[in-house]
């Protein structure tokens, strides 16, 4: 059995995950997280000796594009969901680099 | 204590020669003056959009990986590597994880110096991914917004791993000018530093010895963003010094701080500490569901390798043996590139003389072409051209001096416009009489007529001065221009000699 999903496990998480939560979503979701968890663990039980890992869901490879450009949206459509844009760039909070 | 070995690794960024980006079909060229002009729902990260695999991006990944002697796996996947930054738009990068498509290479370069020892450095992987955009911040410091230009989100990059096998900053230097000329041979990447095309993050550290045999490790630095060779090498420099001054102050070792990232300031020449991402290392890397993994097959190899060129290093190998020439003018042919090598080769085999050759390419072409920044491929003699004129020196109809007289000239008449051609040859020898005079009778002629004006210089030469013939000499070839110096000396003697 995998260990108990713990309170700062959670914390952790939502914090990767730019998530806030309150005092009481955190103990709601540590117990929910854990059930979750505590089920997906039962396929622990299965023997998978035999098995070959499983990398991905879906059963197709090689699907490829050819190298041709196609038509790229206008600037102003590339930037019209933008919280905030000089009509050339994304406008975004100064990043601090090497503060 | 013994003196301390320097360790150092380097990831190496390149951007791929591809026409559209690795996930989708907006164009990949570098084009900073139109920002957000070349994106779509898929590089821009918007619900719904579905990334597809650029074949050609696969293929240049994998050429270059088989130059790099890495073993390409049968099978491969890509992942989601998370983390939040601006001009990321999606939250995480496409890359790949436990399953890169090659690993375990190596790439062979001289050690630097001239010792001509060969050094093997190891490569751990080559795997693919896409670029994140390009950030640009304030610098006025008044806190203004940062601009985000995701034209380049999406590029497709080949990151190649070395293994912590260089011993010194100039090592550093010399593994990534043989790894770009290689890259630039295989015409996967142009590595164009300016533009980003090439980028390299090293890593650092110091490994000593205690007079108990205790060994000691300085604790690992990643100096990121370095953008010239230069600076990679300088930004190593500084950090051996740092380290080693760093770990006489405080006795940390490796283990006992964590991995620090440093940044380079080029201006005042030190590294500098950079704030850590937050918890950087959790990038909880997945399987990306949206993409398909690619198996390859034996045939997809045989095809690949039929489209590989020939490497440098066996280029300069095969050269030296073909052409007569020493290590140094082969390295100094074939490191300018595929295109001047071929403009070299094209050369020899025309006049049929390898040396005279590398003289000429190495000394005069480059000259020029620096002089007058062009490439070899713009350079107005062209391989044809040039051979036929040192064709003329191996069949002994002018000499190495007139040939310069007429390559000069070939240069001056640049303005023409005209293409240059073997047939101007002819004319400025014709004009200049630059033909080897071969007929002795003409020669005999103007010697004697010589002799007969300088009785003094005659005189001299006769009571022992033999410095005294040179001025005849002189008079010699300035009334015959095409003359063999050498053969006017023998003639001169000779009737002097009496």
């Amino acid at each position: 059995m995998p260990a108990q999903l713990t309170r700062a496990d959670v914390l952790k998480v939502a914090r990767l995950a730019r998530l806030k939560l309150t005092d009481a979503e955190l103990d709601d979701c540590t117990v929910k997280l854990g059930k979750i968890l505590d089920y997906v663990a039962s396929l622990n039980e299965i023997n998978t000796d035999e098995v070959e890992p499983m990398v991905h869901a879906v059963e197709l490879s090689n699907v490829f594009r050819d190298d041709a450009v196609q038509p790229s949206l206008p600037q102003t459509a590339a930037l019209a969901n933008a919280p905030k844009s000089d009509g050339r760039f994304f406008l975004v909070p100064q990043i601090l680099e090497g503060a | 204590m013994s003196s301390p070995t320097t360790i150092i690794g380097l990831e190496v960024h390149v951007q791929l020669q591809t026409q559209s980006k690795i996930f989708c079909g907006c164009s990949s060229a570098y084009n900073p003056t139109h920002p957000n002009a070349q994106t779509c729902p898929v590089c821009l990260g918007l619900p719904g959009s579905l990334p597809v695999m650029n074949r050609r991006a696969f293929e240049l990944g994998v050429k270059t990986a088989i130059a790099l002697n890495c073993d390409i796996a049968p099978f491969t996947k890509w992942d989601r590597k998370q983390y939040y930054y601006p001009d990321l738009p999606k939250g995480y990068q496409i890359s790949q994880f436990d399953l890169p498509f090659s690993d375990d290479g190596f790439l062979e370069i001289d050690a630097p110096g001239d010792s001509g020892e060969k050094r093997r450095i190891g490569i751990i992987r080559a795997h693919l991914e896409e670029d994140a955009g390009k950030n640009m911040h304030d610098e006025s410091g008044r806190g203004t917004d940062s601009q985000v230009d995701l034209n380049r989100a999406g590029t497709p990059l080949l990151e190649i791993v070395s293994q912590p096998d260089l011993r010194s900053p100039a090592e550093a230097k010399a593994y990534l000018e043989e790894l770009k000329l290689l890259l630039t041979y295989l015409e996967v990447s142009d590595c164009n530093m300016q533009e980003g095309s090439l980028r390299c993050d090293a890593n650092v550290n110091l490994h000593m010895e205690a007079e108990d045999g205790q060994k000691i490790a300085t604790p690992i630095v990643e100096v990121k963003n370095l953008n010239s060779f230069r600076n990679v090498e300088l930004a190593l420099e500084y950090e051996v010094k740092r380290q080693l001054e760093q770990w006489q102050k405080t006795g940390q070792t490796l283990g006992e701080v964590a991995k620090e990232t440093r940044g380079f300031d080029a201006a005042r020449g030190v590294t500098f500490a950079q704030r850590g991402k937050e918890e950087a290392s959790d990038y909880r890397y997945f399987p990306d569901p949206d993409l398909v993994p690619v198996t390859v097959s034996s045939a997809f190899l045989d095809q690949v390798r039929e489209s590989l060129c020939e490497f440098p290093a066996d280029r300069r190998k095969r050269m030296a043996v073909a052409y007569q020439l020493s290590d140094y003018d082969v390295r100094v042919i074939v490191d300018q590139g595929r295109a001047f090598a071929n403009y070299f080769e094209e050369v020899a085999k025309l006049c049929s003389d390898g040396k005279q050759a590398s003289n000429w390419v190495t000394q005069d072409v480059l000259r020029e072409m620096n002089e007058r920044r062009l490439t070899i491929d713009e350079f107005p003699i062209r391989a044809a051209v040039l051979g036929n004129l040192l064709e003329r020196i191996t069949k002994k109809q002018v000499t190495i001096k007139s040939a310069r007289e007429v390559f000069v000239e070939l240069l001056s008449e640049l303005h023409s416009r005209t293409p240059i051609s073997a047939h101007h040859i002819d004319q400025i020898i014709a004009e200049k009489g630059l033909a080897l005079v071969t007929d002795t009778g003409e020669l005999e002629r103007v010697i004697g007529e010589v002799i007969a004006k300088n009785p003094k210089a005659v005189a001299d030469f006769q009571s022992g001065k033999q410095a005294a013939v040179g001025a005849l000499i002189g008079q010699v070839m300035k009334s015959v221009k095409g003359a063999d110096p050498q053969k006017v000396r023998e003639l001169v003697v000779a009737k002097l000699r009496g």
